[in-house]
């Protein structure tokens, strides 16, 4: 077929217009930032190099907690999310009542936005706890929220309601390829239920477990709504993770400068995380 | 031999039949334990503040029960008007994302050169990139380019749907056939029918789960438009939802059935087009 090239780049030039005004143009220009002290107000910004970079690993301890508390909250809903999902999408796809009503109703939180769930859960912790807590004579239900190790475990719960649904559908996906005859035979062999997770269900869901994991790194990393609308990173920036630490240097503190250098930290990250993703799946793809 | 088959198989299904009424329990039990906070809260939006301090978990009685938290938090959160902004930005963004995508990504599989190779590298490379790396910058451009409205945002959700879009539909294309759209040339079709015609009916099925994930997305946001277009008038139900916490956040009788009415149109959404939704969530992931 013949084909002009005033086609391709009559076609292409929405997406490519929108798409360099509004990401390729800010990055480009977000590189240059880092290396300045700008405040957000002078426009002809001072270059400084790369102190903002040694500033934030050596002197900025807000910054460095909230690396540290995002990597914690990132493997600790990893490690629980995919667990709960996993062993929900292996309840689900059992015969019983209620089953697919069950799937819907354990998949919907993930839908609704992180900062309602955030409010809702805030809700949760310090009203309907303390008055549990109160009622009920139980001093753990107190005060919720109100220092570092509840707002921690405040998150984890969020996440866990929030996004096993999601990681529960992922595995049902996976668990559906598994072939029938392949359980019957071990079934016919003797093997007991435990035996049968073991050494043939949890082999096959493995290729999920790649997608399962690296979503929720992601999710974790990038974590704001929630954070926001959980903690708001209180008490005393304890529980601030890195998205939400960069949006306060731009935004409280105004220094877009500093801000746009941790964001360049932030990308290295979660790219990071992202290419690794790539990389394994694709080596996956080639063993199967 | 007949009689001791007939027995085992009662036997096996009087087991099954226990399993199955146990699951089931326990299926109301993990049900019970997820939409324990929507339930609490929902039951708390019915209360007066004086009610939610002396029963949070009970229903609430003559004296506590209060329908009226729901006009007020309509009221405050003028909801219709954030709803329908809300709205307005949503659909606008998801419709023109679905029209630009689809053309980009379409070119982009059809045009086997370097640079239409290389263009979709960048696309799907900017996956990775997280927000907080372009606000900044953006905020810049915006202001320049006189972006800090509606309109504005709509044009903001373009870039930065158009990277995850034009991948899946990019996926999608490759595997249908070219051999249709020669066929169209050749009955005399020009580009735009070509086009609309032939090539979009065919993407239904993708579009259906790039729509939906774009959906969700934007209709949740709340970070890009509490920088772009956060001004009275122009505020969508996150950004009132967040507003009103600033001033009502001791006052949970109201606070609960704000959340209450922003949640209940995502539960609508959902319960219409669920096979949807669950579909293009794990394609998306799997993807």
């Amino acid at each position: 077929m013949k084909r002009s090239k005033v086609r391709f780049w009559l076609f292409l030039a929405p997406a490519l217009i929108s798409f360099t005004i509004i990401c390729v143009i800010p990055m480009i220009v977000g590189f240059y930032y880092a290396f300045t002290n700008w405040d957000g107000v002078d426009m002809n910004p001072t270059v400084v190099g790369f102190d903002n970079f040694t500033r934030m690993f050596s002197t900025d301890s807000d910054f460095l907690r909230a690396l540290l508390f995002t990597s914690l909250v990132a493997v600790v809903t990893i490690i629980l999310v995919n667990a709960v999902g996993l062993l929900l999408a292996i309840f689900v796809t059992q015969k019983f009542k209620g089953a697919n009503l069950l799937r819907s109703v354990l998949f919907m939180p993930n839908l609704i936005g992180g900062l309602l769930l955030g409010f809702t859960w805030n809700f949760i912790f310090t009203s309907v706890f303390s008055s549990i807590g109160t009622a009920l004579n139980l001093d753990f239900l107190k005060g919720w929220l109100s220092n570092t190790e509840t707002g921690f475990m405040g998150l984890i719960i969020l996440n866990v309601w929030q996004m096993s649904g999601y990681m529960m559908i992922i595995y049902i996906a996976q668990l559906q390829h598994i072939p029938a005859s392949v359980k019957e035979a071990a079934k016919i062999d003797g093997a007991n239920w435990w035996q049968t997770f073991r050494s043939v269900t949890f082999p096959l869901v493995m290729p999920a477990f790649t997608i399962g994991l690296f979503l929720t790194i992601a999710n974790s990393f990038k974590m704001f709504d929630q954070n926001l609308a959980l903690t708001k990173g209180g008490p005393y920036r304890s529980t601030e993770m890195l998205a939400l630490n960069i949006y306060n240097s731009a935004f409280a503190a105004n220094q877009y400068g500093y801000a746009q250098a941790k964001a360049i930290i932030f990308l290295i990250v979660v790219a990071g995380i992202g290419l690794i993703q790539l990389v394994v799946t694709k080596k996956k793809e080639v063993e199967m | 031999m007949v009689g001791v088959k007939k027995t085992e198989k009662i036997v096996i299904n009087k087991k099954g039949r226990l399993k199955r009424t146990i699951f089931s329990i326990i299926a109301l039990i993990i049900g019970v334990i997820f939409v324990f906070p929507i339930y609490i809260l929902a039951l708390s939006s019915f209360k007066t503040q004086k009610g939610l301090l002396s029963n949070i978990v009970g229903f609430p009685d003559s004296t506590t029960f209060s329908p009226k938290n729901y006009v007020e938090a309509f009221n405050k959160l003028k909801y219709l008007q954030s709803f329908c902004n809300s709205l307005y930005i949503s659909v606008c963004s998801v419709i023109l994302i679905l029209l630009i995508s689809t053309m980009a990504a379409w070119v982009l599989v059809r045009y086997k050169t370097k640079v239409s190779k290389a263009i979709f590298v960048v696309f799907a490379l900017f996956m990775l990139v997280p927000f907080q790396c372009v606000m900044v910058p953006l905020l810049v451009v915006a202001k320049n380019m006189n972006l800090l409205n509606p309109v504005g945002l709509i044009f903001m959700y373009m870039g930065f749907g158009a990277s995850m879009s034009i991948l899946m539909i990019h996926g999608f294309i490759k595997n249908v056939p070219e051999e249709l759209e020669e066929a169209a040339v050749i009955d005399g079709c020009n580009v735009v029918q070509l086009f609309f015609l032939i090539v979009v009916p065919l993407l239904r099925v993708i579009l259906i789960t790039v729509a939906i994930l774009n959906i969700m997305w934007i209709w949740n946001d709340y970070l890009l438009p509490s920088i772009v277009i956060n001004k009275a008038g122009w505020q969508t139900l996150p950004l009132m939802t967040y507003s009103f916490f600033g001033s009502y956040s001791t006052r949970w009788d109201l606070a609960s059935a704000a959340l209450i009415m922003c949640i209940t149109p995502i539960v609508i959404f959902y319960l219409f087009s669920q096979k949807y939704i669950v579909n293009g969530m794990t394609d998306g992931a799997i993807k």
